[in-house]
C-alpha cells in the first residue's frame, strides 16, 4: 500500500516536471497537455466545492431512516423514480455523481438505486438534455432517453442483485 | 451551473440558521471527503490531459464520418469511452458532425458512451466502489450505448 502511494507521488512529480520543462523549453505537446490539465482543473473546481458542501450537509441533516425509506431495500419502484429525478438535476458528470452515490449508499440507499443514480446523472441531466435537443433535435433526445433509461434501470438491478448476493461491501471512509 | 451555487448558498444559510454546530460539522465532512478523494481526481486530470492531447477533436471529426456504419459505431463508442468532455462542448461538436453527414446512430453511440462510460474517471470510480464494480458498470454502460445507438438508427431509418 505504502509503496503504491510512493509510485503515485513519483508519477505525479514526473508529470509536473515534464509540463514545467515543456513550458521552459517551449515543447509544444507538453504545453498542450499542461493547458488541458489546467482547463479541466478549473472546470472541476467550479463544481466540486459546491458538490462536496452539499454532500456534507446531506450527511449531517438527512436521517438514515429517510433515505432507507425512499431509496432502500423496501422502496420498490418509486425508489428508481426518485433517483432518476435526483440524477437528472445533478450538475457535472460522472465525477460528481460518484461521491454523491457513495454518500447515498452509506446512508442506506440500495445498490441498484445508486447505480441507477449514476446512470441517470450521466444521461438524464436536464440542462444537458435541453442543450442536446437544441443541437440534435427533440426526436433524437427522446429516442435516446426512452431507450436508455429502462436499460439503465434493468442493468442496475442486475448488477445490484448480483453484488448483494456476493455480499459486496463498499469501501468505507471515502 | 449557477443554480448549483444558489442551491449551495441557500442550503448553507438554512443550515447555519437552524444549527451553526451542525453546519460546521458538515463543512468539516466536506473538506475531509474532498481531501480524501483528491489523489483520484489528480490521476483523472493527468489522464484527461494526456488523452485529449493524443485524441484531439479533429481526429474524432475525421474518423466518425466513415461510410461503413459498423466501423462508424465502433469508432464512435471507442472515442466516446476514452474521452471526457462537458456537454456544452460535446453537443455542439455532435451538431457540427451531423451537418457534415455523420449519422444520428453514430452520434448516439458517441454521446452516450461519452456520458456513461468513463475510462478516464476510472481512478475516481475505483476509489469509491472498487475495481470489479467499476469494470462491470462500464461494460454494462457500453452495451447500453450500443443498443441505444441501434434503436436510434432504426427510428431514423439509418439501418437496412
Amino acid at each position: 500500500m505504502f509503496s503504491g502511494n510512493k509510485i503515485k507521488i513519483s508519477i505525479f512529480f514526473a508529470y509536473i516536471c515534464f509540463v514545467a520543462a515543456s513550458f521552459i523549453l517551449n515543447f509544444n505537446p507538453g504545453k498542450l497537455i499542461g493547458i488541458n490539465f489546467y482547463s479541466f482543473s478549473i472546470e472541476m473546481l467550479k463544481l466540486l466545492p459546491c458538490a462536496f458542501i452539499l454532500i456534507g450537509l446531506f450527511e449531517v441533516w438527512v436521517k438514515r431512516k429517510t433515505v432507507e425509506k425512499h431509496l432502500g431495500t423496501e422502496s420498490g419502484f418509486r425508489g428508481y423514480l426518485w433517483t432518476i429525478l435526483l440524477g437528472g438535476t445533478t450538475v457535472g458528470g460522472l465525477y460528481v455523481a460518484f461521491p454523491i452515490a457513495y454518500s447515498l449508499h452509506s446512508k442506506g440507499a440500495k445498490l441498484s438505486v445508486i447505480f441507477t443514480y449514476i446512470g441517470a446523472s450521466a444521461i438524464c441531466r436536464v440542462p444537458m438534455t435541453i442543450f442536446e435537443a437544441s443541437f440534435m433535435g427533440i426526436k433524437f433526445s427522446l429516442i435516446r432517453l426512452l431507450a436508455s433509461v429502462p436499460l439503465v434501470i434493468v442493468t442496475s438491478i442486475v448488477l445490484g442483485n448480483y453484488l448483494t448476493k456476493r455480499k459486496y461491501k463498499v469501501l468505507p471512509g471515502k | 451551473m449557477y443554480y448549483l451555487y444558489i442551491l449551495t448558498i441557500l442550503a448553507l444559510l438554512i443550515s447555519v440558521f437552524k444549527s451553526p454546530d451542525k453546519t460546521s460539522k458538515a463543512v468539516k465532512i466536506a473538506v475531509k471527503k474532498f481531501i480524501n478523494i483528491l489523489p483520484a481526481f489528480l490521476s483523472m486530470l493527468i489522464l484527461v490531459s494526456i488523452i485529449l492531447f493524443l485524441i484531439p477533436d479533429e481526429i474524432i471529426l475525421k474518423y466518425l464520418g466513415d461510410k461503413n456504419k459498423f466501423v462508424g459505431i465502433t469508432l464512435a463508442s471507442f472515442f466516446g469511452s476514452v474521452t471526457l468532455m462537458p456537454g456544452f462542448i460535446a453537443y455542439p461538436l455532435c451538431g457540427i458532425l451531423l451537418k457534415k453527414g455523420v449519422t444520428y446512430m453514430v452520434l448516439s453511440a458517441f454521446s452516450t458512451t461519452l456520458m456513461m462510460v468513463g475510462i478516464l474517471t476510472y481512478p475516481i470510480e475505483k476509489a469509491y466502489f472498487g475495481i470489479k464494480v467499476t469494470l462491470i458498470r462500464n461494460m454494462f454502460s457500453f452495451f447500453i450505448a450500443i443498443v441505444v445507438a441501434l434503436i436510434t438508427g432504426i427510428f431514423f431509418g439509418e439501418i437496412g
